[in-house]
């Protein structure tokens, strides 16, 4: 379970979490949305330890993320990260292969390359792609490079940072409907955020609304339509009018 | 009683004067933490030979040659101004020396030097921005890796170790072009030019331009490193940051230079 409980967070004057209070339970799949600028990425690096909260806690597993062993915590993370951030010097298997090639979870070369390979025929890429660069992939194939190396590692805890940003509609369903299959067979807990809303019926168990720094409502994706928050529905109508400022 | 505060026309001033000297400071302080950081983790594991191999043949194989042309074109340029200087006073036999001794002691590590900062530490300082700027810097640490470990590492070590070759090579090539101005255009004797260059050139003069190219290697790959995890946001930002790659290495490498000048030639 991933808990985390009043946390601020400031960038000079710019206050992006003014106390997010959010509990993810083990194995499901919890959805971030909200406006662009809102702080979605910056939770998700929080948990992480990429950023460093002014003030709260996080635990996952009912450990605080700040103790204990760095490598082994992360260890239990795989994420996809909103432009893939795939490594442009390496090839598409050593992309994947990335933490079965060092650390502690180090593999035979040969093992890592097979490993790898089967991650990507796990998202519909052939094994020929093993031996391209990730420039010359199209952004859907980077992303999905990019899905299969957060799962290389098997890991408790994957998190997705905008996965459909810049896909068109189908590459995008095929990207919402790898994430779904991935998270439920691996019963893996999941973090996603989005401004996408059919990625969020799609990958969602739970969603979170998070605005002006704090999480506004939460509850099943099923809830979220009938659930009478002026927040949600203008956010899931995509409507100018209402509680969120459509300038910001 | 509390003190008046100064009048709105004498503060202007000093706050436009006090925010970069601010800004300067807390700059070196921060590349002081970096190079401390660096240089401590040099020695402890996890080691990337892979990435130091590659640093190796990026940095030190693929700057041969820019930084022999550079010597080349150097040396001939210096024999001719030698050999011109040094006829007004009928001392055209010292041009095999001077050639040599200026390229093993300053030329040659200078020029090298600084050749390679345009040409490294730019492309690393671009590099690193880039992958910062693109999240592969935060993908390096949810992979478990300490992007100062894997980057920055591998390429400064790999810079210290062979700029120094780099300008030993140098030497030897802007020697060869001294050689090739004097026999072709001012019609020395080739085994007299050879052996007055060998009889005057001493071990001391090639090894302190070797030890200096070493600290200069050191200085590229750091502030190509540094500027390049400092990046700023977008095309602008990693630009900036080569920008300041470049400049900050040549600066500190003509600075160091003269320090070092001082510590092994004065007295």
């Amino acid at each position: 379970m991933i808990e985390l409980q009043d946390v601020h967070k400031a960038f000079g004057d710019k206050r992006v979490l003014c106390g997010v209070t959010l509990t993810v339970p083990k194995g499901e799949s919890m959805v971030i949305i909200g406006g662009s600028g809102t702080g979605k990425s910056v939770t998700l690096k929080c948990i992480l330890g990429l950023v460093t909260p002014d003030a709260g806690t996080i635990t996952v597993g009912g450990q605080p993320v700040t103790k204990g062993d760095r490598d082994a915590f992360l260890a239990r993370f795989g994420m996809l990260f909103q432009g893939a951030a795939l490594f442009d010097s390496l090839t598409v298997w050593q992309n994947v292969a990335f933490r079965l090639l060092r650390g502690a979870q180090k593999r035979a070369r040969a093992e890592a390359r097979e490993i790898a390979i089967e991650k990507l025929r796990r998202v519909g890429l052939k094994a020929e792609t093993a031996d391209l660069y990730p420039a010359e992939l199209s952004g859907g194939m980077q992303k999905r490079v990019g899905l299969a190396r957060a799962i290389a590692a098997d890991p408790e805890i994957i998190f997705f940072d905008e996965p459909t940003t810049g896909l068109d509609p189908i590459m995008a369903g095929v990207i919402n409907d790898l994430i779904r299959e991935i998270v439920v067979e691996m019963g893996a807990t999941a973090i996603t955020i989005t401004h996408d809303m059919t990625s969020v019926r799609a990958i969602a168990d739970d969603v979170a609304m998070l605005h002006d720094g704090v999480i506004q409502w939460t509850g099943t994706v099923a809830e979220m339509d009938g659930c009478g928050d002026p927040y949600v529905e203008q956010f899931i109508n995509g409507r100018a009018d209402g509680p969120i400022e459509a300038v910001r | 009683m509390s003190a008046a505060p100064a009048p709105r026309y004498l503060a202007r001033p000093l706050a436009a004067i006090g925010r970069p000297v601010l800004a300067g400071l807390a700059s070196v302080g921060r590349m002081a933490i970096f190079t401390l950081t660096v240089i401590s983790h040099l020695i402890r594991p996890p080691f990337y030979p892979r990435e130091f191999a590659h640093a190796i043949m990026t940095i030190g194989w693929y700057s041969l040659p820019v930084v022999g042309l550079t010597a080349l074109f150097t040396g001939g340029a210096l024999a001719l101004q030698i050999y011109d200087g040094s006829s007004r006073f009928s001392a055209e036999a010292a041009v095999p020396s001077i050639v040599a001794i200026g390229m093993a002691r300053e030329l040659g590590p200078v020029l090298g030097g600084l050749m390679v900062a345009a040409r490294v530490a730019s492309s690393i300082a671009a590099e690193i921005g880039t992958m910062k700027v693109t999240e592969q810097i935060d993908a390096l640490v949810t992979l478990s890796t300490n992007p100062i470990k894997y980057l920055a590492v591998p390429r400064v070590l790999a810079a210290t170790l062979t700029v120094p070759v780099l300008v030993a090579v140098g030497d030897s090539i802007g020697i060869m072009g001294g050689w090739l101005v004097g026999v072709n255009r001012l019609d020395f004797n080739s085994a007299a030019y050879l052996k007055n260059t060998i009889d005057f050139l001493e071990a001391a003069d090639v090894a302190s331009g070797i030890a200096k190219g070493a600290v200069f290697g050191f200085i590229i790959a750091m502030m190509g490193c540094f500027y390049g995890m400092s990046s700023g946001r977008g095309a602008q930002g990693v630009g900036k940051a080569t920008k300041l790659a470049v400049v900050a290495s040549s600066v500190l490498i003509l600075g160091s230079n003269y320090l070092l000048t001082e510590v092994f030639f004065s007295g």
